[in-house]
């Protein structure tokens, strides 16, 4: 089996899950897990067997050469639409982590959704399980947490979502990579509203959707207008020369830009929505209203890191034009929300008290350093940055997953009812549920970027190295600042979670998840320590040189022309250092000895500027006011009311109102007197002719005698006067 | 010699008398009679053309004895059918026998 | 006038006279007897009319059988014997017209035919009439078949006058 055949049949496994499940194995949750997580792992095999074939291979070779197989597909006017697969550097790269994440996030849900517990008592399709009561040998009765009752559904549908992901990666045209993000899209709506009957969830699955769909739509639009100025969709055919150059050369019909910044800017614009970029970051807060295992993969795994992919797929066309050092219009337009989205939200995720919230700002926040630094021109440390924070976010996500899962326990146990979310309500987990403490302290050290021992520091400092190295100084300032905030609320979040004592009963009942929860936790918490040390700067001080930059040879060979290495600066390095270690410092004080049933300690010195920040800076008031309201008097007033029932239901009406009139003045004065009354007629004189004429009829002879000679008299006569007979 | 036209009009005559009768007469047997003079003016029209008019040929007396013939048969049968109808309705009384009136 | 034609008149106004009182005699064996003398008042015209035979035939069929029979049916439905009530029916008047208004349209259309004033009968041909007929009935080329059917009407006449006139069991 070559290995473009392995890459074809890549995404296959999830996809045929996702058909078995829905149409046979929807009943046995075991034989649907099975499945799943069986699909899952002959993705992951598949794409392990492929990214070693390009370690093999190596990455300038790849680079030149990349693994490409490609079908006629839509017959055309002149020529095919041909798909294909590609694998070149950056996706054997994005493969590789794609697979693991898939793979654990799978194996985790098994867990999450209690696989193995009883059914609940008053457990109902589309609501969360509320606990199933047991009796132990002694009598005692007590509640236990309930396994999923839509349990096979939710493999079908991550299934389906990890077919759109692997989809998406192996392609090597915009158009199949844009059914894999759609495909995501769909599974994004389906599995946060996965809980349907909360109303909440309903509405979260409406807003990510419609939020994201605007991003689509640009984005679709970007892909039309490329097609048209170039009639091709192939990425190898699009990143030659002289396509660039046209492309660059052509002016666009707006703005004043050229053809390639439009499509840059159109294309980027579908990133901005599918990874949460401002002004479009609404709905991935609100998604966190899935179970954990999707906000895992949703948010961190796949569908934003798809985003990120796509322009990092596309940067030799955002960066085409533009002249050495100089940025295109479509990098400056990302490095600028880039930027201002990582602040932006930083900020946000300071005043939340949400566990699964803060890490969904922050996923905003770190999508926003990767944007900023493609922006800035900086592809291999976006890429390496997208790596890592797959790893660590995904770790983090599971394990307030985890967290949840535990504090939950403790709330069935103590028959009390609370916000398991909220991380006032936790703390001095680390005693209880050890092994998620420690893979959750490790993600969150890389996070914020702790140095050395964590993927996250090399990441980042590589971004910001980059951006002091080339120049861009606002950039630089403001990923740092973002980066201080960063560092501070993951250790806000740490300490509320785990240290100090427990804030509530149910918080000091919680134990630690199976291990079918806590294993994938282990593999990726290797994953955020380890594969940092893949990207070490061959100009690091002490560090550097030990190990080779394997990441930017393996990944730079992607692009035609290898990006060089900025020369290394001590003043990133600092600051970085500072950032990282004097935002966990300060959490850890301000954080670590918070009471039960105290406020937030930043709530006094910061004031309204919490409440602004709690609020997101009323970005969802202003958009229900801007364009949900608007929409929906739209929608409900005009069209249905006015026009539909209105006019056209109007005219309907009216229209049979007449048909009616019309068929009652048929029936009245023509067809009943005319018709009925001339057949009427015709039987009425025909009786009353016989009525009159019978009399004839006496049954004597002697008078039917005297008639017919009173007739021939009366003919003969007639006849021989006017025939003259003689 | 007597003139033909005498002969006819005895002859239309005596049927215009045998009509009265078969249109006129009440009892059943009154209006055969009447019938019986019908045939007998036929008959004497017959064999007074063929004296008159064409006394080689044989097809007047010929046909005078079919009239013969038939009027007896008829008279027979007719007789035959008032007695049965008397016998039943007792009366032949031609107006009494009107079943078959509306 | 000829003795012939006075006869001829006498017996004309004979069989006239005795029709008028069949159809109009109240008792109806007075009637049958008037049929009668109105039957031989036939013959004798027949006698005139130089056909001998038929005169006979009249005599032997109609008064010896005919009128007879209707005797006979006369005596068997009588209901009284005294029946003196009047022997016409309601319309006959009408009757009368409609005899009168024949009566003269034959005369009238036989008045505008010219053989009408034809006087002379035409030359006798003697007893050769009997021969010639007797031949006529029998001859395949003449009159044989009408004779045959005639017999078997008479036959079928005979059948039926004897079923319809059953008693009844």
């Amino acid at each position: 089996m070559t290995i473009e055949t392995i890459i074809w049949l890549l995404p296959l496994p999830p996809l045929l899950a996702f058909f078995l499940i829905v149409l046979f194995t929807n009943r046995s949750k075991k034989l649907s897990h099975i499945i799943a997580v069986g699909a899952a792992l002959l993705s992951w095999a598949g794409s392990m067997v492929v990214f070693f074939r390009a370690l093999q291979v190596g990455g300038h070779h790849l680079g030149e050469h990349p693994f490409t197989a490609a079908i006629n597909w839509l017959p055309l006017g002149s020529g095919w639409l041909r798909i294909g697969v590609l694998v070149d550097p950056l996706s054997a790269t994005t493969l590789f982590f794609v697979a693991w994440t898939v793979l654990t996030i799978f194996l985790y849900s098994v867990g999450y959704h209690n696989y193995g517990q009883p059914k609940g008592d008053a457990d109902r399709m589309g609501l969360p399980p509320g606990g199933a009561t047991v009796t132990d040998e002694h009598g005692h009765k007590h509640t236990v947490p309930s396994v999923e009752p839509m349990y096979s559904r939710f493999f079908a549908f991550i299934g389906l979502f990890a077919f759109g992901m692997y989809l998406l990666v192996v392609s090597d045209n915009l158009f199949t990579s844009f059914v894999g993000w759609e495909i995501m899209g769909l599974c994004s709506y389906l599995l946060i509203g996965f809980w349907y009957g909360k109303a909440s969830a309903r509405a979260a699955m409406i807003k990510a959707f419609i939020t994201t769909r605007i991003g689509d739509v640009f984005m679709l639009l970007g892909i039309a207008y490329l097609y048209a100025q170039t009639g091709t969709l192939t990425f190898r055919q699009i990143f030659t020369p002289q396509i660039l150059h046209e492309l660059v050369s052509t002016p666009a019909p707006v703005l004043g830009l050229s053809a390639a910044g439009l499509i840059g800017i159109l294309l980027f614009i579908g990133t901005v929505g599918k990874s949460a970029q401002w002004p479009l970051h609404v709905w991935l807060p609100d998604a966190m209203e899935g179970p954990t295992p999707v906000s895992a993969m949703i948010h961190a795994a796949t569908m934003v890191s798809a985003g990120v992919y796509m322009v990092i797929r596309m940067f030799p066309l955002l960066s085409a034009g533009a002249e050495h050092a100089h940025l295109t219009t479509p990098m400056m337009a990302m490095a600028f929300i880039g930027a201002f989205t990582a602040l932006f939200s930083a900020t946000i995720a300071v005043a939340q008290n949400d566990i699964k919230r803060v890490l969904a700002y922050s996923t905003i926040s770190q999508l926003g350093y990767m944007v900023a630094a493609l922006g800035i021109g900086a592809y291999v440390a976006a890429a390496f940055h997208l790596v890592t924070h797959a790893f660590f976010k995904a770790l983090l996500f599971l394990g307030s997953g985890s967290v949840i899962h535990g504090v939950e326990h403790g709330a069935l146990y103590t028959s009390m009812h609370l916000d398991a979310n909220d991380m006032f309500n936790m703390g001095g987990l680390k005693k209880k549920m050890p092994i998620t403490f420690w893979t959750f302290l490790i993600g969150g050290f890389a996070l914020s970027g702790f140095p050395v021992l964590t993927a996250g520091f090399w990441s980042k400092d590589e971004i910001l190295s980059d951006a002091f190295g080339h120049g861009h100084h606002i950039v630089f300032w403001t990923l740092a600042a973002a980066a201080l905030l960063t560092a501070f609320y993951t250790m806000r979040q740490i300490s509320l979670t785990f240290l100090g004592k427990p804030r509530t009963e149910a918080t000091r009942h919680a134990h630690e998840t199976p291990w079918t929860m806590t294993t994938p936790l282990v593999i990726l918490a290797m994953f955020a320590v380890t594969f940092g040390w893949l990207g070490v700067p061959e100009h690091f001080p002490v560090l550097g040189g030990l190990l080779p930059n394997w990441f930017h040879d393996f990944v730079g060979s992607t692009l035609t022309e290898h990006p060089e290495t900025v020369p290394f600066n001590f003043v990133p390095l600092v600051v970085s250092l500072v950032v990282a270690l004097g935002g966990l410092s300060l959490g850890w004080l301000v954080y670590r000895n918070v009471p039960a049933g105290a406020q937030d300690p930043l709530k006094k010195p910061l004031g309204k500027l919490y409440t602004i920040l709690q609020h997101k800076y009323y970005f969802d008031e202003m958009y229900d006011f801007l364009f949900v309201r608007p929409a929906t008097w739209i929608s409900e007033v005009f069209a249905y009311q006015w026009i539909d029932r209105g006019v056209i239901d109007g005219l309907l009406h009216a229209i049979a109102a007449l048909s009616l009139k019309i068929g009652s003045f048929l029936r009245n004065y023509i067809d009943i007197p005319i018709v009925n009354g001339s057949g009427d007629l015709a039987g009425n004189t025909i009786k009353r002719m016989g009525v009159t004429f019978r009399v004839l009829q006496t049954g004597r002879v002697q008078q039917y005698m005297v008639i017919a000679i009173l007739t021939t008299v009366t003919f003969g006569a007639v006849f021989y006067y006017l025939l003259g007979w003689h | 010699m007597v003139p033909l036209p005498w002969y006819l009009i005895f002859a239309a005559a005596l049927f215009c008398i045998g009509l009265y009768g078969v249109l006129a007469r009440k009892n059943a047997i009154a209006i055969l009679m009447g019938v019986e003079l019908m045939l007998n003016a036929v008959n004497i029209n017959l064999i007074a053309f063929w004296r008159y008019q064409a006394v080689e040929q044989v097809a007047g007396p010929a046909f005078a004895v079919i009239v013969f013939a038939v009027a007896a048969a008829e008279v027979a049968v007719g007789l035959a059918l008032f007695i049965s109808i008397y016998r039943r309705r007792d009366s032949i009384i031609a107006d009494d026998i009107d079943l078959l009136k509306w | 006038m000829t003795t012939t034609q006075m006869i001829f008149l006498a017996t004309a106004l004979l069989t006239l006279v005795a029709a008028i009182m069949v159809v109009s005699t109240r008792k109806l064996v007075h009637a049958a007897l008037w049929l009668i003398l109105a039957l031989f008042g036939v013959a004798i015209t027949f006698v005139l009319l130089e056909a001998g035979f038929f005169a006979v035939i009249q005599v032997v069929v109609y008064i010896g059988a005919i009128a007879i029979l209707m005797i006979f049916a006369i005596m068997l439905t009588r209901r009284e014997v005294r029946d003196v009530s009047p022997q016409t029916n309601r319309s006959w008047w009408l009757a009368a017209v409609i005899t009168v208004l024949f009566f003269t349209g034959i005369v009238f259309m036989l008045s505008s035919w010219e053989g009408f004033s034809v006087n002379q009968p035409v030359a006798g041909v003697g007893v050769d009439t009997i021969d010639k007929l007797g031949q006529a009935l029998v001859s395949p080329h003449a009159y044989v078949l009408p004779f045959e059917v005639a017999s078997v009407l008479l036959l079928a006449a005979m059948i039926g006058a004897i079923y319809a006139a059953r008693e009844k069991k």
